[in-house]
Protein backbone atom coordinates (compact mmCIF):
# COMPACT_ATOMS: atom_id res chain seq x y z
CA UNK A 1 0.00 0.00 0.00
CA UNK A 2 1.43 3.38 -0.97
CA UNK A 3 1.52 5.96 1.79
CA UNK A 4 3.50 8.76 0.18
CA UNK A 5 3.49 9.26 -3.57
CA UNK A 6 5.33 12.01 -5.48
CA UNK A 7 4.98 12.41 -9.24
CA UNK A 8 7.36 14.72 -11.12
CA UNK A 9 7.40 16.99 -8.09
CA UNK A 10 8.96 20.44 -8.61
CA UNK A 11 9.74 23.16 -6.11
CA UNK A 12 11.37 26.37 -7.24
CA UNK A 13 12.24 29.13 -4.78
CA UNK A 14 12.35 32.65 -6.17
CA UNK A 15 15.35 34.40 -4.65
CA UNK A 16 17.17 37.65 -5.35
CA UNK A 17 19.80 35.68 -7.25
CA UNK A 18 17.16 34.14 -9.50
CA UNK A 19 15.17 30.92 -9.20
CA UNK A 20 16.58 28.02 -7.17
CA UNK A 21 15.40 24.56 -8.18
CA UNK A 22 15.16 22.89 -4.80
CA UNK A 23 13.33 19.89 -6.27
CA UNK A 24 13.05 18.89 -9.91
CA UNK A 25 11.05 15.99 -11.32
CA UNK A 26 11.02 13.92 -8.14
CA UNK A 27 9.18 10.59 -8.55
CA UNK A 28 8.91 8.44 -5.46
CA UNK A 29 6.60 5.91 -3.87
CA UNK A 30 6.83 5.00 -0.21
CA UNK A 31 4.89 1.97 1.00
CA UNK A 32 3.35 1.41 4.40
CA UNK A 33 5.83 0.35 7.06
CA UNK A 34 8.91 1.23 5.01
CA UNK A 35 11.93 2.93 6.51
CA UNK A 36 13.12 5.35 3.85
CA UNK A 37 16.32 7.37 4.16
CA UNK A 38 17.10 10.42 2.08
CA UNK A 39 20.80 10.99 1.63
CA UNK A 40 22.76 13.59 -0.26
CA UNK A 41 24.85 16.70 0.23
CA UNK A 42 23.49 20.03 1.46
CA UNK A 43 21.14 21.64 -1.04
CA UNK A 44 20.03 18.38 -2.66
CA UNK A 45 16.47 18.90 -1.52
CA UNK A 46 16.17 16.02 0.94
CA UNK A 47 14.92 18.22 3.75
CA UNK A 48 12.78 20.20 1.31
CA UNK A 49 11.10 16.99 0.17
CA UNK A 50 10.32 16.04 3.77
CA UNK A 51 8.94 19.52 4.40
CA UNK A 52 6.73 19.20 1.33
CA UNK A 53 5.32 15.95 2.73
CA UNK A 54 4.66 17.80 6.00
CA UNK A 55 2.99 20.69 4.14
CA UNK A 56 5.62 23.09 5.50
CA UNK A 57 6.57 23.89 1.88
CA UNK A 58 4.25 24.05 -1.10
CA UNK A 59 5.47 22.37 -4.31
CA UNK A 60 5.33 24.49 -7.46
CA UNK A 61 4.66 21.58 -9.78
CA UNK A 62 3.77 17.88 -9.99
CA UNK A 63 1.66 16.01 -7.47
CA UNK A 64 2.21 14.78 -3.94
CA UNK A 65 -0.19 12.70 -1.89
CA UNK A 66 0.06 11.47 1.69
CA UNK A 67 -2.35 8.66 2.59
CA UNK A 68 -4.11 9.51 -0.68
CA UNK A 69 -4.74 13.07 0.51
CA UNK A 70 -3.04 16.39 -0.09
CA UNK A 71 -0.26 17.09 2.46
CA UNK A 72 -2.44 19.77 4.06
CA UNK A 73 -5.35 17.39 4.57
CA UNK A 74 -2.98 14.73 5.80
CA UNK A 75 -1.70 17.12 8.46
CA UNK A 76 -5.23 17.86 9.59
CA UNK A 77 -5.90 14.14 9.91
CA UNK A 78 -2.75 13.85 12.08
CA UNK A 79 -1.04 11.59 9.55
CA UNK A 80 2.52 12.36 10.61
CA UNK A 81 4.79 13.38 13.45
CA UNK A 82 7.83 15.49 12.63
CA UNK A 83 11.21 15.35 14.39
CA UNK A 84 13.57 18.23 13.76
CA UNK A 85 17.36 18.32 13.90
CA UNK A 86 17.25 20.05 17.29
CA UNK A 87 15.09 18.53 20.00
CA UNK A 88 13.38 21.89 20.47
CA UNK A 89 11.87 21.00 23.82
CA UNK A 90 10.32 23.90 25.72
CA UNK A 91 12.63 24.74 28.63
CA UNK A 92 9.65 25.79 30.77
CA UNK A 93 7.91 22.43 30.45
CA UNK A 94 8.89 19.11 31.99
CA UNK A 95 9.51 16.21 29.61
CA UNK A 96 5.99 14.88 30.25
CA UNK A 97 4.42 18.28 29.59
CA UNK A 98 6.54 18.69 26.45
CA UNK A 99 5.10 15.44 25.17
CA UNK A 100 1.63 16.66 26.08
CA UNK A 101 2.06 19.79 23.95
CA UNK A 102 0.67 18.32 20.69
CA UNK A 103 -2.02 16.50 22.69
CA UNK A 104 -3.18 19.75 24.32
CA UNK A 105 -3.27 21.50 20.96
CA UNK A 106 -5.17 18.64 19.35
CA UNK A 107 -7.66 18.55 22.20
CA UNK A 108 -7.05 15.15 23.80
CA UNK A 109 -8.69 14.84 27.21
CA UNK A 110 -6.59 14.69 30.35
CA UNK A 111 -6.81 10.97 30.94
CA UNK A 112 -5.81 10.24 27.35
CA UNK A 113 -2.91 12.68 27.66
CA UNK A 114 -1.54 10.94 30.75
CA UNK A 115 -1.94 7.50 29.20
CA UNK A 116 -0.19 8.43 25.96
CA UNK A 117 2.68 10.17 27.73
CA UNK A 118 3.31 7.00 29.73
CA UNK A 119 3.15 4.89 26.57
CA UNK A 120 5.57 6.91 24.48
CA UNK A 121 8.01 7.46 27.35
CA UNK A 122 8.20 3.68 27.54
CA UNK A 123 8.70 3.43 23.77
CA UNK A 124 11.77 5.70 23.81
CA UNK A 125 13.12 4.23 27.07
CA UNK A 126 12.63 7.36 29.16
CA UNK A 127 10.40 5.97 31.88
CA UNK A 128 10.80 7.92 35.09
CA UNK A 129 12.09 11.03 33.34
CA UNK A 130 8.67 12.61 32.81
CA UNK A 131 9.04 15.10 35.66
CA UNK A 132 12.54 16.23 34.65
CA UNK A 133 13.20 19.46 32.80
CA UNK A 134 14.97 19.29 29.42
CA UNK A 135 18.23 20.79 30.72
CA UNK A 136 18.48 17.92 33.18
CA UNK A 137 18.75 15.44 30.27
CA UNK A 138 21.65 14.67 27.92
CA UNK A 139 21.44 15.62 24.24
CA UNK A 140 20.59 12.07 23.20
CA UNK A 141 17.85 11.80 25.82
CA UNK A 142 16.42 15.13 24.72
CA UNK A 143 16.23 13.92 21.15
CA UNK A 144 14.49 10.74 22.32
CA UNK A 145 11.99 12.92 24.19
CA UNK A 146 11.36 14.85 21.00
CA UNK A 147 10.74 11.55 19.17
CA UNK A 148 8.30 10.62 21.95
CA UNK A 149 6.56 13.96 21.40
CA UNK A 150 6.21 13.17 17.69
CA UNK A 151 4.81 9.73 18.50
CA UNK A 152 2.39 10.95 21.16
CA UNK A 153 -0.64 11.41 18.92
CA UNK A 154 -0.08 8.08 17.23
CA UNK A 155 0.51 9.22 13.65
CA UNK A 156 1.26 6.45 11.15
CA UNK A 157 4.12 8.34 9.55
CA UNK A 158 7.24 9.62 11.31
CA UNK A 159 9.23 12.26 9.42
CA UNK A 160 12.73 12.81 10.80
CA UNK A 161 15.02 15.56 9.58
CA UNK A 162 18.59 14.66 10.60
CA UNK A 163 17.40 13.94 14.13
CA UNK A 164 20.78 12.63 15.29
CA UNK A 165 22.94 15.01 13.26
CA UNK A 166 24.07 17.00 16.27
CA UNK A 167 25.00 14.00 18.41
CA UNK A 168 28.31 12.18 18.71
CA UNK A 169 28.78 8.86 16.98
CA UNK A 170 28.56 6.65 20.05
CA UNK A 171 25.24 8.12 21.14
CA UNK A 172 24.13 8.00 17.53
CA UNK A 173 24.80 4.26 17.20
CA UNK A 174 22.79 3.65 20.33
CA UNK A 175 19.89 5.77 19.13
CA UNK A 176 19.93 4.12 15.71
CA UNK A 177 19.57 0.74 17.39
CA UNK A 178 16.72 2.02 19.54
CA UNK A 179 15.02 3.61 16.56
CA UNK A 180 15.05 0.30 14.67
CA UNK A 181 13.55 -1.44 17.68
CA UNK A 182 10.89 1.24 17.96
CA UNK A 183 10.12 0.95 14.25
CA UNK A 184 9.79 -2.83 14.52
CA UNK A 185 7.40 -2.49 17.46
CA UNK A 186 5.20 0.28 16.06
CA UNK A 187 5.28 -0.58 12.33
CA UNK A 188 5.30 3.09 11.43
CA UNK A 189 6.35 4.44 8.06
CA UNK A 190 9.51 6.48 8.57
CA UNK A 191 11.07 9.14 6.35
CA UNK A 192 14.58 9.87 7.57
CA UNK A 193 16.94 12.55 6.28
CA UNK A 194 20.66 12.03 6.92
CA UNK A 195 24.17 12.98 5.82
CA UNK A 196 25.65 9.70 6.95
CA UNK A 197 26.02 6.73 4.59
CA UNK A 198 26.40 4.09 7.36
CA UNK A 199 23.38 5.49 9.18
CA UNK A 200 21.25 5.40 6.02
CA UNK A 201 22.29 1.85 5.13
CA UNK A 202 21.94 0.56 8.68
CA UNK A 203 18.42 1.90 9.19
CA UNK A 204 16.66 1.77 5.88
CA UNK A 205 14.61 -0.60 3.80
CA UNK A 206 14.89 1.94 0.99
CA UNK A 207 17.61 4.52 0.40
CA UNK A 208 16.93 7.54 -1.78
CA UNK A 209 20.14 9.10 -3.07
CA UNK A 210 19.79 12.74 -4.09
CA UNK A 211 22.01 15.39 -5.66
CA UNK A 212 21.87 19.17 -5.82
CA UNK A 213 21.39 21.89 -8.48
CA UNK A 214 18.67 21.03 -9.27
CA UNK A 215 17.61 18.84 -6.33
CA UNK A 216 16.78 15.43 -7.80
CA UNK A 217 16.87 11.71 -7.14
CA UNK A 218 19.86 9.91 -8.66
CA UNK A 219 19.26 6.42 -7.27
CA UNK A 220 16.71 4.49 -5.24
CA UNK A 221 18.12 1.42 -3.51
CA UNK A 222 15.94 -1.29 -1.97
CA UNK A 223 18.03 -2.72 0.80
CA UNK A 224 18.63 -6.49 0.74
CA UNK A 225 19.48 -6.47 4.45
CA UNK A 226 17.19 -8.44 6.81
CA UNK A 227 14.81 -6.60 9.11
CA UNK A 228 16.67 -7.87 12.16
CA UNK A 229 19.87 -5.80 12.27
CA UNK A 230 22.42 -6.00 15.07
CA UNK A 231 25.03 -3.20 15.00
CA UNK A 232 27.75 -5.56 13.69
CA UNK A 233 25.77 -6.10 10.49
CA UNK A 234 27.74 -3.08 9.36
CA UNK A 235 30.81 -5.30 8.83
CA UNK A 236 29.07 -7.77 6.51
CA UNK A 237 29.74 -7.78 2.73
CA UNK A 238 26.03 -7.16 2.02
CA UNK A 239 26.10 -3.99 4.08
CA UNK A 240 29.31 -2.79 2.43
CA UNK A 241 27.88 -3.50 -1.01
CA UNK A 242 24.86 -1.29 -0.31
CA UNK A 243 27.08 1.44 1.15
CA UNK A 244 29.24 1.23 -1.97
CA UNK A 245 26.22 1.66 -4.22
CA UNK A 246 25.10 4.71 -2.20
CA UNK A 247 28.54 6.22 -2.60
CA UNK A 248 28.45 5.53 -6.35
CA UNK A 249 25.04 7.21 -6.53
CA UNK A 250 26.34 10.28 -4.76
CA UNK A 251 29.34 10.40 -7.12
CA UNK A 252 27.13 10.05 -10.19
CA UNK A 253 25.18 13.07 -9.04
CA UNK A 254 28.39 15.08 -8.83
CA UNK A 255 27.63 15.39 -5.17
CA UNK A 256 31.31 15.64 -4.30
CA UNK A 257 31.87 18.79 -6.36
CA UNK B 1 31.50 36.53 51.98
CA UNK B 2 34.43 37.21 49.65
CA UNK B 3 32.45 39.96 47.94
CA UNK B 4 31.91 41.87 51.19
CA UNK B 5 35.39 43.38 51.26
CA UNK B 6 35.33 44.93 47.75
CA UNK B 7 31.80 46.25 48.34
CA UNK B 8 32.81 47.87 51.62
CA UNK B 9 35.96 49.25 50.01
CA UNK B 10 33.96 50.99 47.29
CA UNK B 11 31.53 52.45 49.84
CA UNK B 12 34.40 53.69 52.01
CA UNK B 13 36.11 55.26 48.99
CA UNK B 14 32.90 57.05 47.96
CA UNK B 15 32.37 58.37 51.50
CA UNK B 16 35.97 59.56 51.68
CA UNK B 17 35.62 61.33 48.34
CA UNK B 18 32.43 62.95 49.58
CA UNK B 19 34.04 64.19 52.82
CA UNK B 20 37.02 65.54 50.90
CA UNK B 21 34.70 67.42 48.53
CA UNK B 22 32.78 68.97 51.43
CA UNK B 23 35.74 71.11 52.53
CA UNK B 24 36.34 73.19 49.35
CA UNK B 25 32.61 73.35 48.59
CA UNK B 26 31.76 74.95 51.94
CA UNK B 27 35.04 76.69 52.85
CA UNK B 28 34.20 80.11 51.36
CA UNK B 29 30.91 80.29 53.19
CA UNK B 30 32.44 79.10 56.46
CA UNK B 31 35.13 81.78 56.27
CA UNK B 32 32.47 84.38 55.48
CA UNK B 33 30.39 83.35 58.48
CA UNK B 34 33.44 83.39 60.75
CA UNK B 35 34.41 86.83 59.53
CA UNK B 36 30.94 88.13 60.29
CA UNK B 37 31.42 87.15 63.94
CA UNK B 38 35.03 88.42 63.91
CA UNK B 39 36.67 85.03 64.27
CA UNK B 40 39.69 83.87 62.30
CA UNK B 41 39.67 80.15 61.64
CA UNK B 42 42.66 77.83 61.76
CA UNK B 43 42.81 74.99 59.26
CA UNK B 44 41.43 72.40 61.66
CA UNK B 45 38.64 74.70 62.77
CA UNK B 46 37.79 75.51 59.16
CA UNK B 47 37.50 71.84 58.25
CA UNK B 48 35.37 71.20 61.30
CA UNK B 49 33.15 74.14 60.42
CA UNK B 50 32.57 72.93 56.83
CA UNK B 51 31.37 69.58 58.13
CA UNK B 52 28.52 70.89 60.24
CA UNK B 53 27.10 73.95 58.53
CA UNK B 54 23.45 74.74 58.87
CA UNK B 55 23.02 75.58 55.18
CA UNK B 56 25.96 73.98 53.40
CA UNK B 57 26.41 73.99 49.65
CA UNK B 58 27.33 70.33 50.00
CA UNK B 59 26.13 68.65 53.18
CA UNK B 60 28.49 66.11 54.70
CA UNK B 61 27.48 62.44 54.78
CA UNK B 62 26.77 62.29 58.50
CA UNK B 63 24.43 65.28 58.21
CA UNK B 64 22.48 63.58 55.43
CA UNK B 65 22.24 60.30 57.30
CA UNK B 66 21.23 62.05 60.52
CA UNK B 67 18.47 63.85 58.61
CA UNK B 68 17.45 60.57 56.93
CA UNK B 69 17.27 58.88 60.34
CA UNK B 70 15.39 61.79 61.86
CA UNK B 71 12.84 62.05 59.06
CA UNK B 72 12.14 58.33 58.80
CA UNK B 73 12.53 56.68 62.19
CA UNK B 74 12.04 59.60 64.60
CA UNK B 75 9.05 61.25 62.91
CA UNK B 76 5.56 59.79 62.94
CA UNK B 77 4.76 58.37 59.49
CA UNK B 78 1.70 60.63 59.25
CA UNK B 79 3.84 63.74 59.75
CA UNK B 80 4.39 66.05 56.77
CA UNK B 81 8.08 65.99 57.68
CA UNK B 82 8.36 62.21 57.49
CA UNK B 83 10.15 60.82 54.47
CA UNK B 84 8.20 57.59 54.95
CA UNK B 85 5.02 59.60 54.35
CA UNK B 86 6.42 61.26 51.22
CA UNK B 87 8.01 58.04 50.02
CA UNK B 88 4.64 56.32 50.39
CA UNK B 89 2.97 58.97 48.20
CA UNK B 90 5.68 58.57 45.56
CA UNK B 91 5.55 54.78 45.78
CA UNK B 92 1.79 54.75 45.20
CA UNK B 93 2.00 56.87 42.06
CA UNK B 94 5.01 54.84 40.89
CA UNK B 95 3.16 51.55 41.19
CA UNK B 96 0.08 52.90 39.39
CA UNK B 97 2.27 54.31 36.65
CA UNK B 98 4.22 51.06 36.48
CA UNK B 99 1.05 48.99 36.14
CA UNK B 100 -0.26 51.33 33.46
CA UNK B 101 3.07 51.44 31.58
CA UNK B 102 3.60 47.68 31.71
CA UNK B 103 0.07 46.97 30.45
CA UNK B 104 0.49 49.52 27.67
CA UNK B 105 3.95 48.19 26.76
CA UNK B 106 2.76 44.58 26.59
CA UNK B 107 -0.39 45.46 24.63
CA UNK B 108 1.57 47.50 22.09
CA UNK B 109 4.23 44.78 21.79
CA UNK B 110 1.58 42.15 21.01
CA UNK B 111 0.07 44.49 18.40
CA UNK B 112 3.46 45.18 16.84
CA UNK B 113 4.45 41.51 16.68
CA UNK B 114 1.18 40.49 15.06
CA UNK B 115 0.54 43.45 12.78
CA UNK B 116 2.92 44.83 10.21
CA UNK B 117 0.74 47.96 10.00
CA UNK B 118 1.08 48.55 13.73
CA UNK B 119 4.82 47.99 13.59
CA UNK B 120 5.15 50.66 10.90
CA UNK B 121 2.75 53.11 12.52
CA UNK B 122 3.36 52.73 16.27
CA UNK B 123 7.04 51.87 16.65
CA UNK B 124 8.43 55.18 15.30
CA UNK B 125 6.17 57.15 17.66
CA UNK B 126 7.20 55.02 20.60
CA UNK B 127 10.84 55.83 19.83
CA UNK B 128 10.12 59.54 19.31
CA UNK B 129 8.18 59.66 22.58
CA UNK B 130 11.36 58.80 24.46
CA UNK B 131 13.35 61.62 22.88
CA UNK B 132 11.11 64.34 24.30
CA UNK B 133 12.38 65.57 27.68
CA UNK B 134 9.86 64.45 30.26
CA UNK B 135 10.45 67.67 32.23
CA UNK B 136 8.97 69.62 29.32
CA UNK B 137 6.02 67.30 29.03
CA UNK B 138 5.14 66.90 32.70
CA UNK B 139 3.53 70.34 33.26
CA UNK B 140 1.44 69.90 30.10
CA UNK B 141 0.14 66.55 31.29
CA UNK B 142 -0.80 68.09 34.65
CA UNK B 143 -2.55 71.06 33.04
CA UNK B 144 -4.37 68.80 30.59
CA UNK B 145 -5.53 66.35 33.24
CA UNK B 146 -6.83 69.11 35.52
CA UNK B 147 -8.61 70.75 32.58
CA UNK B 148 -10.50 67.53 31.88
CA UNK B 149 -11.57 67.56 35.51
CA UNK B 150 -9.19 65.10 37.18
CA UNK B 151 -8.67 66.12 40.80
CA UNK B 152 -5.33 65.87 42.52
CA UNK B 153 -1.88 64.92 41.30
CA UNK B 154 -2.15 61.13 41.51
CA UNK B 155 -3.41 60.48 37.99
CA UNK B 156 -1.13 62.85 36.06
CA UNK B 157 1.86 61.60 38.06
CA UNK B 158 0.99 58.01 37.18
CA UNK B 159 0.64 58.99 33.51
CA UNK B 160 4.08 60.64 33.49
CA UNK B 161 5.55 57.63 35.20
CA UNK B 162 3.86 55.26 32.72
CA UNK B 163 5.17 57.39 29.86
CA UNK B 164 8.73 56.63 30.95
CA UNK B 165 8.32 52.96 31.80
CA UNK B 166 6.22 51.60 28.90
CA UNK B 167 9.12 51.85 26.47
CA UNK B 168 11.58 49.32 27.91
CA UNK B 169 8.68 46.91 28.36
CA UNK B 170 7.59 47.44 24.76
CA UNK B 171 11.07 46.83 23.36
CA UNK B 172 11.74 43.83 25.58
CA UNK B 173 8.40 42.20 24.84
CA UNK B 174 8.70 42.67 21.07
CA UNK B 175 12.05 40.92 21.24
CA UNK B 176 10.69 38.25 23.60
CA UNK B 177 7.57 37.48 21.59
CA UNK B 178 9.73 37.16 18.49
CA UNK B 179 12.34 34.98 20.19
CA UNK B 180 10.95 31.54 19.13
CA UNK B 181 12.88 30.37 16.08
CA UNK B 182 11.45 29.10 12.81
CA UNK B 183 11.83 25.48 13.87
CA UNK B 184 9.64 26.06 16.94
CA UNK B 185 6.99 27.72 14.79
CA UNK B 186 7.19 24.91 12.18
CA UNK B 187 6.74 22.34 14.92
CA UNK B 188 3.50 23.95 16.07
CA UNK B 189 2.42 24.20 12.44
CA UNK B 190 2.77 20.43 12.06
CA UNK B 191 0.29 20.11 14.95
CA UNK B 192 -2.11 22.42 13.11
CA UNK B 193 -1.93 24.85 16.05
CA UNK B 194 -4.12 27.96 15.95
CA UNK B 195 -2.70 31.47 16.27
CA UNK B 196 -3.99 31.63 19.83
CA UNK B 197 -2.23 28.37 20.72
CA UNK B 198 1.04 29.66 19.24
CA UNK B 199 0.71 32.79 21.37
CA UNK B 200 -0.23 31.19 24.68
CA UNK B 201 1.91 28.05 24.45
CA UNK B 202 5.01 29.35 22.70
CA UNK B 203 5.39 33.11 22.26
CA UNK B 204 4.22 34.25 25.69
CA UNK B 205 6.24 31.77 27.78
CA UNK B 206 9.31 32.44 25.60
CA UNK B 207 9.02 36.15 26.34
CA UNK B 208 9.02 35.84 30.15
CA UNK B 209 12.80 36.19 30.68
CA UNK B 210 12.78 39.25 28.41
CA UNK B 211 9.79 40.69 30.28
CA UNK B 212 11.57 40.56 33.62
CA UNK B 213 14.67 42.27 32.29
CA UNK B 214 12.38 45.02 31.04
CA UNK B 215 10.45 45.19 34.30
CA UNK B 216 13.63 45.90 36.23
CA UNK B 217 14.45 48.85 33.98
CA UNK B 218 10.79 49.84 33.88
CA UNK B 219 10.24 50.10 37.63
CA UNK B 220 13.27 52.36 38.04
CA UNK B 221 12.06 54.49 35.13
CA UNK B 222 8.60 54.67 36.69
CA UNK B 223 10.06 56.00 39.94
CA UNK B 224 12.10 58.62 38.09
CA UNK B 225 8.96 59.56 36.14
CA UNK B 226 6.95 60.02 39.32
CA UNK B 227 9.60 62.19 40.96
CA UNK B 228 9.88 64.30 37.80
CA UNK B 229 6.10 64.53 37.85
CA UNK B 230 6.30 65.94 41.38
CA UNK B 231 9.11 68.40 40.67
CA UNK B 232 7.95 71.16 38.35
CA UNK B 233 4.31 71.05 39.29
CA UNK B 234 4.15 72.61 42.70
CA UNK B 235 3.23 69.36 44.38
CA UNK B 236 3.49 69.48 48.16
CA UNK B 237 3.63 65.75 48.81
CA UNK B 238 6.07 63.13 47.56
CA UNK B 239 9.85 62.81 47.37
CA UNK B 240 9.96 65.12 44.35
CA UNK B 241 8.11 67.76 46.32
CA UNK B 242 10.64 67.39 49.16
CA UNK B 243 13.47 68.01 46.71
CA UNK B 244 11.67 71.06 45.32
CA UNK B 245 10.84 72.48 48.76
CA UNK B 246 14.40 71.89 49.95
CA UNK B 247 15.60 73.83 46.92
CA UNK B 248 13.17 76.70 47.47
CA UNK B 249 14.03 77.03 51.14
CA UNK B 250 17.75 76.70 50.53
CA UNK B 251 18.02 73.49 52.53
CA UNK B 252 20.47 71.13 50.77
CA UNK B 253 20.32 68.60 53.61
CA UNK B 254 16.64 68.11 52.88
CA UNK B 255 17.33 67.70 49.14
CA UNK B 256 20.06 65.17 49.74
CA UNK B 257 18.09 63.12 52.20
CA UNK B 258 15.12 63.03 49.79
CA UNK B 259 17.51 61.95 47.01
CA UNK B 260 18.83 59.17 49.20
CA UNK B 261 15.31 58.11 50.11
CA UNK B 262 14.50 57.93 46.38
CA UNK B 263 17.63 55.91 45.70
CA UNK B 264 16.84 53.49 48.52
CA UNK B 265 13.27 53.13 47.24
CA UNK B 266 14.53 52.47 43.68
CA UNK B 267 16.99 49.90 44.98
CA UNK B 268 14.26 48.15 46.94
CA UNK B 269 11.91 48.07 43.94
CA UNK B 270 14.55 46.70 41.56
CA UNK B 271 15.54 44.08 44.13
CA UNK B 272 11.90 43.10 44.47
CA UNK B 273 11.70 42.65 40.68
CA UNK B 274 14.86 40.51 40.70
CA UNK B 275 13.35 38.38 43.42
CA UNK B 276 10.12 38.02 41.47
CA UNK B 277 12.17 37.09 38.41
CA UNK B 278 14.13 34.33 40.09
CA UNK B 279 11.02 32.91 41.78
CA UNK B 280 9.03 32.92 38.53
CA UNK B 281 11.80 31.45 36.39
CA UNK B 282 12.41 28.81 39.02
CA UNK B 283 8.74 27.87 39.10
CA UNK B 284 8.71 27.74 35.30
CA UNK B 285 11.70 25.42 35.43
CA UNK B 286 13.90 27.80 33.46
CA UNK B 287 16.37 28.55 36.24
CA UNK B 288 19.11 26.02 36.74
Amino acid sequence: MTVIEAKSLDLTFQTNDGPVHALKGVDLQIGKGEFVSFIGPSGCGKTTFLRCVAALETPTGGSLTVNGMSPDEARRSRAYGYVFQAAGLYPWRTIARNIKLPLEIMGFDRAAQERRVDEVLKLVDLEGFGSKYPWQLSGGMQQRASIARALAFDADILLMDEPFGALDEIVRDHLNEQLLALWARTEKTIGFVTHSIPEAVYLSTKIVVMSPRPGRITDIIDSPLPKERPLDIRDTPEFLAVAHRVREGLRAGHAYD
Amino acid sequence: MRSVLPVLTVIAALLALWYIAVVPMNAARAVEQAARSDVTLGTADLIRATMDMERPRLPSPHQVFAELWDSTVEKKVTSKRSLVFHGWITLGATLWGFALGVSLGIALAVGIVYSRVMEMSVMPWAVISQTIPIVALAPMIIVLSSSVGIEGRGVPKAIISAYLCFFPVLVGMVKGLRSPDQMQLDLLKTYGASGAAVFWKLRLPSSVPYLFTSLKIGIAAALVGTIVGELPTGAIRGLGARILIGDQFGNPIMIWSALFAAAILAGALVTLMSLLQSVTLKRMGMAR
